[in-house]
């Protein structure tokens, strides 16, 4: 098994040399296929074989451990530099002071701190299980669309941009080893080491086209995300001085065992503020919002499979030891604002891709806030959402980027009518979008046992608050999910025009519609035989956390949705009527588009969706929302390390 | 047994008209008249009527519109020219404008007359319209068999 | 409960609740009539407007419109059944926006501007309502410490209104955006005639406008129902107040519409929240105080 996870890590980024090098379209594009579809074989293998042998948690150290224990210092030291050279090329030295801080301390402390007992550094345990299946197959999914898409994006769409593919695909394969290595740690330097990685990778991805506003926008995540590292670093300091060990989970059962005491919480709290960061919660959205800049695989896999879920991976992993304190109520309270906010201002966007960013957002909110929890319940409903919301939103961003080669927009607006046109990338959209919000898919099963367990938190203040976020965020995600669909069934005021879509887009996107499908219809065994172990080993416990009516339930509203509509469907397909036109006050000009004006001539009729700019407006919430958030944050970081010392 | 005839819907049309008729119309509908005692409701939607009720004449103008809106109700449907104009083309006949009555474009089955037309002579055209309604849905119902 | 109660119940409420509906619709008329002076229609006429709609000609202007709409139909039977079952309460929220959902893709497909128009304010109106409709599951969780329906009546041996008065008033105060009555006849009005023609249902014909009505009665006994939760309990007398309280709100409605003039949509949305953030989170805020300090 060791063997078997080290190769998975160290895997990818061979690999990543191999499509850097070759700058032939053909034969890059098959080694890009190669390259992820190893990947995503030897992670399903490694998984499966873990599942066969009875699904134990495994400590164990790497071969050679000295060895990457040597490899990941000068990883850190070589990624400083990189970053200190870019801050002065770019003249944004204070990000050189961020990463500075944040590598030289825990460097520092490894050479010269005290020799720390020799403990295992890697633990394959449930929650690893579930994410290298979800790094692992959503990854190179989306790896396979990369390339039908960048070839499209540079010979189709964007000719004056430097064709720098190689570099792309190349970073792409860096990301996966980064993913698989950060979930397999145990032990915080080399958890930091790839934490590190995503954040630079991310970085590199964001600023691909070299436009100001994709360098600024690069930039902007690159401070957010150091500052994090800079918390984890902190993390790291205070384990060597007090605590004689670093690894995240010797943490974790020093602050469960004395719950009261602060100086126990201080790490925790700095890696969970580490954790929001990555995972894009208010004050730090800004980053994920301005990674929409980047060619879409890149928002697909920052998105979904990867970087933010390494975020809300370490928040679970944190969750025992947040129960019912200060730093668990901070992350709930950040949470659940997030899951608000971000949902208002999806309403008021109407760029397909800003929509989906914010709902990313809003979503990772949602488990955020279960996390910050830290019940059994919430923990269930987090793993579920991280799961559903890797697939739909993957498949989103893919779909939506086709649409964008289609048709030349990613305009909601100019959407309509892509039912009639474009059925295929319709169809996606449209079940990607259920599968984010509708009634038996994913987010209510998590939401209903999300709003049980926040209506149980101890904390009266936040229990009450967090419940309403919930009830709130609800309706608004209803609003902006809703008025998306409608558009898309709308009546069609473009012409029919060839569907650019590459075969491999195609591929991937049906794939993550097939397994969303199979997922939402295999959730009563997965809650079964990977959440339940998955809790029992958090927990110690195993409660059921969702009844057997309900699941019945669930499975009832699920074969509703989709039977009643197509049993409906065929049943009324041969109804006989007669065509009309709409009602426009008698004044249609012979069809359903224009009208006859008060001149007399034809004139067409544009219908737009609400966006509530006023109400809802960026300009109005978003630096509130910043406000609050900050606030929520520093309050609470101020009671840990005050109680610390 | 039908009762079809107890719901009739109602669409007001303003034609060519001095507003007159209109006023009388929308009189129906007050508590000295309540027209709605009958069911009548007075939707603005052809598309829910069943009553198509006109006052004024027809000019170049709208003479599509009333085409449209009368081929967006669906059958059974009934058509009342209420007052003089929507009759006949009224004072204003003889203008370069006007068509003439609402029978110029669409069938008209009752005939208001009045100017304006009192209130109480449009209810009366509209309780023999609801009678009309009730024979034309049968007839419909019977052809439908057939 | 046992199956046989639970299949008893559901049965009930498929048969009987567009009859119970449809009279107190007529009733309502009838009452909105006298209070304006007028005679008004029969009480049974809403049963003689939905048979006619029935029998008109079809026209569409869209063939997906009928089966998204008899989807919406099914949809909300379904969710009564949930809930007149005596299921999970949440769940049945949730299953009635998701039907809502077929409502507003239905009046959409026909690109028409007052459908489209209707459709935003009815995506608005649900907005407004939907954190009460969640938030009342939630209250009922916090005073019996279950979300099933049929466990809410069983557990408790008093009227639970005692307990969420604020979610009580909350709950009311969406109903009349729910019952499409004046002031908030927004996305369609109950009555006939408002500025964007008959909104969401604009486009709809005959039948299907038929089967709109259907499902709404079907809907609002779903929402009487949750009223008489409200009162219900183990005690088989508690439900004569339940039916006391049924009256006394629809009364309040017709009242409530026969006296207000029209707001805007905007005005709408921040009177909704405001209500449920006042009175639903202030009564929510108190109770897990009182479990608090029970633990």
């Amino acid at each position: 098994m060791e063997t078997l996870v080290t190769a998975l890590i160290c895997f990818p980024f061979l690999w990543a040399i191999l499509p850097a090098v070759i700058h032939n379209s053909k034969r890059r594009a098959f080694f890009v296929y190669l390259g992820c579809g190893i990947v995503m074989v030897l992670s399903v293998f490694t998984a499966v074989r873990w599942y066969l042998d009875g699904g134990q948690t495994l400590n164990f150290r790497l071969p050679y451990q000295e060895m990457f224990g040597h490899i990941f210092l000068v990883g850190d030291v070589f990624l400083m530099c990189f970053i200190t050279y870019l801050a002065y090329k770019y003249k944004k030295l204070i990000i050189s002071v961020l990463t500075i801080v944040s590598t030289v301390i825990p460097s520092a402390f490894e050479l010269v701190g005290p020799k720390l007992p020799n403990n295992y550094t890697m633990r394959f345990d449930w929650l690893t299980f579930i994410m290298i299946l979800i790094i692992g197959v959503i990854g190179s999914l989306i790896g396979v669309y990369a390339v039908g898409y960048m070839h499209g994006y540079h010979i189709h769409h964007h000719k004056e941009l430097p064709d720098r593919r190689s570099f792309f695909l190349a970073m792409i394969f860096v990301f996966f080893g980064a993913m698989f290595g950060l979930v397999f740690s145990a032990n915080l330097l080399s958890l930091y080491f790839f934490w590190e990685i995503t954040s630079v990778t991310s970085f590199l991805l964001i600023g691909y086209t070299h436009t100001d506003e994709a360098i600024n926008n690069s930039f902007k995540a690159l401070w957010m995300n150091l500052l994090g590292g800079c918390g984890m670093a902190v993390a790291i300091s205070v384990g060597y001085l007090w605590f004689n060990t670093v690894n995240l989970f010797d943490f974790i059962d020093l602050a469960k065992a004395s719950p009261d005491n602060m100086r126990y919480l201080l790490p925790i709290a700095m890696l969970a503020f580490a954790a929001l960061t990555k995972s894009a919660q208010f004050p730090f959205s800004g980053w994920l919002l301005g990674a929409m800049v980047a060619p879409t695989p890149s928002s697909a896999l920052l998105h979904s499979a990867t970087m933010v879920k390494a975020g809300v991976y370490l928040l679970i992993r944190l969750t025992t030891a947040m129960a019912d304190n200060y730093v668990g109520n901070m992350v709930a309270l950040i949470g659940g604002f997030t899951f608000l906010a971000a949902s208002c201002l999806a309403i008021s966007v109407s760029d397909g891709k800003k929509v989906l960013a914010y709902s990313t957002i809003s979503n990772l909110g949602l488990i955020v806030a279960c996390t910050g929890c830290g019940y059994e319940e919430t923990i269930w409903a987090a793993v579920f959402l991280v799961i559903f919301h890797a697939v739909s939103k993957s498949m989103l961003f893919q779909c939506v980027g086709a649409i964008e080669n289609t048709i030349g927009s990613r305009d909601v607006e100019d959407m309509q009518g892509l039912m009639s046109i474009f059925p295929k990338l319709a169809f996606i959209l449209m079940i990607g979008i259920a599968g984010m919000f509708l009634a038996p898919f994913g987010m209510l099963i998590s939401k209903w046992a999300a709003l049980k367990a926040f209506i149980d938190t101890r904390s009266v203040y936040v229990s009450s608050l967090m419940v309403l976020f919930i009830c709130f965020g609800s309706a608004t995600t209803m609003f902006y999910w809703t008025k998306w669909m409608s558009k898309i069934l709308g009546a069609a005021t473009r012409e029919k025009s060839r569907d650019l879509t590459k075969w491999n887009e195609y591929t991937s996107m049906f794939f993550h519609a097939v397994l969303l499908v199979a997922l939402i219809l295999g959730f009563p065994w997965l809650s079964e035989h990977v959440l339940k172990p998955l809790s029992n080993d958090m927990f110690g416990v195993v409660k059921q956390v969702i009844s057997y009516q309900n699941i019945i339930i669930m499975i009832v509203l699920l074969v509703g949705v989709f039977v009643i509509p197509y049993v409906n469907y065929l049943m009324t397909k041969n109804t006989k009527a007669k065509q009309v036109i709409t009602y426009m006050g008698g004044a249609n000009a012979g069809d359903n588009m224009n009208f006859i004006s008060s001149t007399g001539e034809a004139k067409e009729m544009h219908v737009a969706n609400f966006y509530m700019e006023e109400l809802m407006g960026e300009k109005r919430l978003f630096t509130p929302a910043i406000m609050i958030s900050t606030f929520i944050i520093i309050v609470y970081q101020i009671i840990v390390i005050g109680g610390a010392f | 047994m039908s009762t079809i005839h107890k719901s009739p819907w109602l669409l007001h049309y303003d034609g060519s008209s001095c507003n007159g008729c209109d006023i009388e119309v929308l009189a129906c509908t007050t508590p000295v008249y309540d027209v709605e005692r009958f069911g009548v409701i007075n939707t603005g939607n052809p598309m829910h009527a069943d009553i198509f009720l006109i006052t004024g004449g027809i000019n170049s103008q709208n003479e599509a519109v009333v085409k449209q809106i009368y081929d967006q109700m669906p059958q059974p449907k009934v058509v009342i020219a209420v007052g003089t104009c929507a009759c006949t083309g009224g004072i204003f006949k003889e203008c370069y404008n006007i068509k003439g009555g609402a029978d110029t474009v669409i069938p008209v089955d009752i005939y208001v007359p009045g100017c304006a037309a009192r209130p109480e002579s449009i209810i009366d055209g509209v309780v023999k319209g609801i009678g009309l309604f009730k024979e034309k849905a049968e007839a419909l119902a019977a052809s439908q068999k057939a | 409960m046992d199956v046989s109660t639970r299949m008893i119940l559901a049965g009930c409420y498929i048969i009987f609740a567009p009859f119970i509906i449809g009279l107190l619709e007529g009733c309502d008329r009838k009452i909105s009539a006298r209070m304006q002076g007028r005679r008004g229609p029969s009480v049974l006429q809403p049963f003689y407007d939905l048979k006619k709609l029935f029998e008109k000609e079809f026209l569409t202007a869209n063939k997906m419109q009928l089966f998204m709409i008899r989807s919406y139909l099914c949809f909300i039977i379904l969710s009564g059944i949930l809930f007149f079952g005596g299921f999970d309460l949440l769940l049945v929220v949730f299953a009635l926006s998701t039907s809502a959902m077929f409502l507003i893709l239905a009046s959409t497909t026909t690109h028409s501007p007052f459908s489209s128009q209707g459709t935003h304010r009815e995506l608005v109106q649900i907005m407004a309502c939907e954190p009460m409709e969640l938030l009342v599951a939630v209250g009922f969780y916090l005073a019996t410490a279950t979300f099933n329906v049929s466990d809410i009546v069983m557990n408790s041996d008093f009227a639970r209104v005692i307990m969420l008065p604020g979610f009580f008033v909350g709950f009311v105060f969406i109903l009349t955006i729910k019952f499409r009555k004046s002031p908030f006849d927004i996305s369609t009005s109950h009555h006939a005639h408002q500025e964007v023609v008959k909104g969401v249902t604009s486009e709809m014909v005959g039948k299907e406008y038929g089967m709109v009505t259907l499902a709404e009665w079907y809907e609002n006994a779903i929402l009487y129902g949750i009223v008489a939760l409200f009162f219900l309990n183990s005690n088989p007398l508690s439900v004569i107040w339940a039916i006391v309280a049924i009256l006394a709100v629809w009364f309040l409605e017709i009242l409530i519409d026969n006296t207000s003039a029209r707001v805007k949509w905007q005005l709408m949305l921040k009177l909704a929240w405001g209500v449920t953030i006042i009175a639903a989170g202030m009564n929510l805020f108190l109770l897990e105080i009182i479990r608090g300090n029970l633990r």
